[in-house]
């Protein structure tokens, strides 16, 4: 094979996985807004979030220690060696059940029957709350995170790949980053779960319900204000996985949360109420916006898959504009 | 009776109100420490911070004026440091340290307008550089294309003094910014005979992988970084990930800091990055901030910045600004100055090693004078590499020049362009 198509092929591929790390963050939006009808605009901010906790609890940090210190004059900072990546994912967990709890009974609770656009602000101003509640928790330095998922080029592949091109031709093998690889695997094992909790239990019954029609879900005794936490302790555990996953590429840092802005081109495309939807738009954003960086961005002088991505979300809207897989709307007259 | 007392009480009350404070010298720090670049916004903000509050509790402040940081927080946005700077300049600013090139790039004609300089101290406008144009704005001791240059020449000595045929790659923030040194590093490589690729990144620079897949398919012999915040923790990781030769990733001394190689673990190891001053905590002024500012309750964060490459930056910047305004009550023999006095001050500043090491900094910085004419200083810098195992900066080489030949008819060209659309007579300097 050319160089040129084993090129291609490594473009295609490297854009399919990081379709799902776009597709990771967009889940959490799909899930809420399916079930409540809100655009959690603060989706991005809760990995952030997430991920601050995780790793806070992993290095032993005490929460609030900045603001401790300035209050009592204390020099605390660290309770000692810090946590089990297990525990402390679990104790994250814990928190983000708690969060969700607490923004159903604060924020939510006084917010049923307002029009979406209300719930929506709402939610712009928990962005801005979790933001500012992480910065004085766990401070605003960039913090490593290390929870053991392999990292860095396979060499395998390589090495496997490189025997494909044609005898003669300079060609280096294809790249692959092991934590793509694993994020992809993760991704699957998380939509095969949130799927049959969907289909097969109870509750994930009556989360499709109250998607359905609230009304109608509230007559039969199902608890909107349950679901709700429910739906937002999932998106709170879907936050934490895309945290990891993009955390541990960068650190933790603030920027974490911009994250939100490339899954929305993923919802736009596959729609706000699809969890298949928001996998397959993913990767073709993903695959989209890779293969236009490499082919048509140097002729344009680059860096342009950030817009492009709208654009080809956009170009879809034109012909399904409820998204691939979102619910078509039929208004009756 | 007692009305008269009541109003004589009352004159002496409007007296005392309007008796003149005790003066400041105002020190405006357009900072962030909210957002995504806040990791690197808040030790330059408290490095900046805690040499004024070192100057005020050891020394009394600046010839016997207390020195004044009016802190504004950007957090990195141009808009918000437009509104920083409107909002403080009537509070009898001296000098502005944008820390934002974007935000530099707006208050050059408003700051020269109103006649306050502006210090965007290795950043910002490059041709700024030139006094005669750029009457009140300085970037001294280097600008971005001395940067270019000076990493460059470092790569020079590093291939036996020649680069013809070799490829060297910028990976650059897609802004203001990151644009800055292309021209230099496109007419370097016309000198040298390099190829020269320009490959940018979006804001904020979380997802490199199309940039990284390119490098890796283009194999350049060395990649230049103009990075800021998360970009530059990314790419250090991406690098790492393709197994590009860390001593050939070399970032401007703004992607060289602990927060942008720590993340990228035992990845980072050889990294290096160019450098304006020298990293560590190593130097005797670190005991005096310890006495007066850390161990007194009155430091700007927690400390433990202290050391690190962007608080001595900070830290740095204050040094100079501090200086600058010394020289300033030197010329107009009064210690109450205003924003054109700095101004002199600033054009007549002289560092030197016996200055620095009277600062408790000595072998800190670059020696440099600043002139009418001059307004980038002398243009030098030090190539610093990253130690995993220590998690140290180490500077490896000694200060390396720019080509003068090439970046200054650059800057002449680009500050006689800006003096011709904005109708400037060039001083006669």
């Amino acid at each position: 094979m050319s160089p040129a198509f084993l090129n291609f092929v490594e473009i295609v591929l490297n854009g399919l996985m990081t379709g799902v790390m776009y597709s990771l963050v967009a889940l959490g939006f799909v899930l809420i807004f399916k079930a409540s009808g809100i655009f959690n605009f603060a989706q991005g901010v809760m990995a952030l979030f997430a991920a601050l906790t995780l790793v806070g609890l992993q290095t032993g940090q005490v929460p609030f220690s900045h603001l401790i210190n300035a209050i009592f004059g204390t020099e605390i900072h660290h309770w000692g060696g810090g946590m089990h990546t297990v525990f402390a994912i679990l104790i994250t967990m814990a928190v983000m059940i708690i969060l969700a709890f607490l923004i159903e009974k604060i924020v939510l609770k006084h917010l049923v029957n307002q029009e979406p656009i209300i719930l929506f602000m709402a939610t712009i101003g928990l962005a801005y709350f979790l933001e500012g509640a992480g910065d004085l928790m766990w401070g605003a330095d960039v913090k490593v995170l290390n929870v053991g998922l392999p990292s860095g080029g396979s060499f395998w592949w390589e090495d496997v790949t490189r025997e494909w091109a044609s005898t003669g031709s300079e060609y280096w093998g294809m790249y692959i980053d092991k934590l793509d690889v694993t994020a992809t695997v993760i991704a699957l094992i998380l939509v095969t779960v949130l799927t049959a909790f969907s289909q097969y239990t109870a509750t994930g019954r009556a989360l499709r319900a109250v998607a359905d029609d609230h009304q109608a879900a509230m007559s039969v005794g199902i608890s909107l204000r349950t679901i709700w936490v429910i739906v937002w302790s999932i998106a709170g555990f879907v936050a934490l996985v895309a945290g990891i996953m993009w955390g541990s590429k960068s650190g933790i840092q603030f920027s974490l949360s911009l994250i939100a802005l490339k899954a929305l081109p993923v919802l736009i495309l596959g729609g706000f109420t699809s969890i298949p939807g928001a996998i397959i738009g993913g990767l073709i954003i993903g695959v989209g916006e890779k293969l236009a960086e490499a082919y048509v961005g140097p002729l344009v002088g680059g860096a342009i898959e950030n817009w492009f991505a709208y654009m080809l979300a956009l170009a879809f809207l034109l012909f399904r504009p409820q998204g691939l897989f979102g619910d078509k709307i039929i208004e009756r007259i | 009776m007692s009305i008269k007392k009541l109003a004589i009480a009352g004159a002496m009350a409007a007296m005392m109100g309007a008796a003149p404070a005790m003066a400041e010298m105002v020190f405006p720090s357009l900072s962030y420490r909210t957002g995504p670049y806040a990791p690197n916004g808040i030790p330059f903000a408290d490095g900046y911070a805690d040499y004024f509050t070192l100057l005020n509790e050891r020394d009394g402040g600046i010839g016997g004026v207390a020195a004044k940081v009016l802190e504004c927080e950007t957090g990195y946005n141009t808009e918000k440091g437009v509104e920083c700077y409107e909002s403080t300049k009537g509070q009898g600013a001296l000098v502005y340290q944008p820390l934002s090139t974007g935000i530099t790039y707006q208050l050059i004609p408003k700051a020269s307008a109103d006649g306050i300089p502006v210090h965007s101290m290795g950043y910002g406008r490059t041709s700024a550089a030139n006094g005669k144009v750029f009457e009140w704005v300085f970037n001294y001791p280097a600008t971005y294309w001395d940067g270019a240059s000076i990493a460059v020449n470092h790569i020079m000595d590093l291939e036996g003094g020649s680069l013809s045929g070799k490829k060297i790659s910028l990976v650059f923030h897609n802004s203001a910014y990151g644009k800055e040194p292309i021209r230099t590093l496109e007419e370097l490589g016309k000198k040298h005979g390099f190829t020269f690729t320009a490959i940018p990144v979006d804001h904020p620079g979380q997802e490199q992988k199309s940039q990284w897949l390119q490098i890796r398919r283009d194999r350049p012999d060395y990649v230049l970084m103009w990075g800021w915040g998360v970009m530059n923790s990314v790419a250090i990781q991406e690098a790492a990930n393709i197994r590009f030769p860390m001593d050939r990733f070399i970032g401007i001394w703004w992607s060289g800091s602990e927060n942008d190689v720590l993340p990228a673990g035992d990845g980072a190891n050889g990294y290096k990055a160019l450098a304006l001053a020298n990293p560590g905590g190593d130097y005797p002024i670190y005991a005096d901030l310890k006495q007066h500012v850390y161990d007194t309750g009155k430091a700007a964060g927690d400390g433990s910045n202290a050391g690190t490459v962007l608080y001595n930056r900070g830290m740095y910047a204050a040094l100079l600004a501090a200086e600058a305004a010394k020289k300033a009550q030197e010329i107009h023999s009064t210690a109450e100055i205003t924003p054109a006095m700095m101004r002199d001050g600033m054009e007549a500043l002289n560092i030197d090693a016996a200055l620095m090491s009277s600062l408790g900094l000595p072998d800190f910085g670059p020696e440099f004078s600043v002139s009418c004419a001059n307004h980038g200083g002398s243009g030098i810098g030090k190539v610093q590499q990253w130690d995993t195992s220590s998690k140290k900066w180490t500077v490896i080489t000694d200060w390396i020049s720019a080509d003068r030949s090439v970046i200054d008819p650059l800057i002449a060209e680009d500050a006689d362009a800006y003096a011709a659309e904005n109708s400037i007579t060039p001083r006669g300097c």
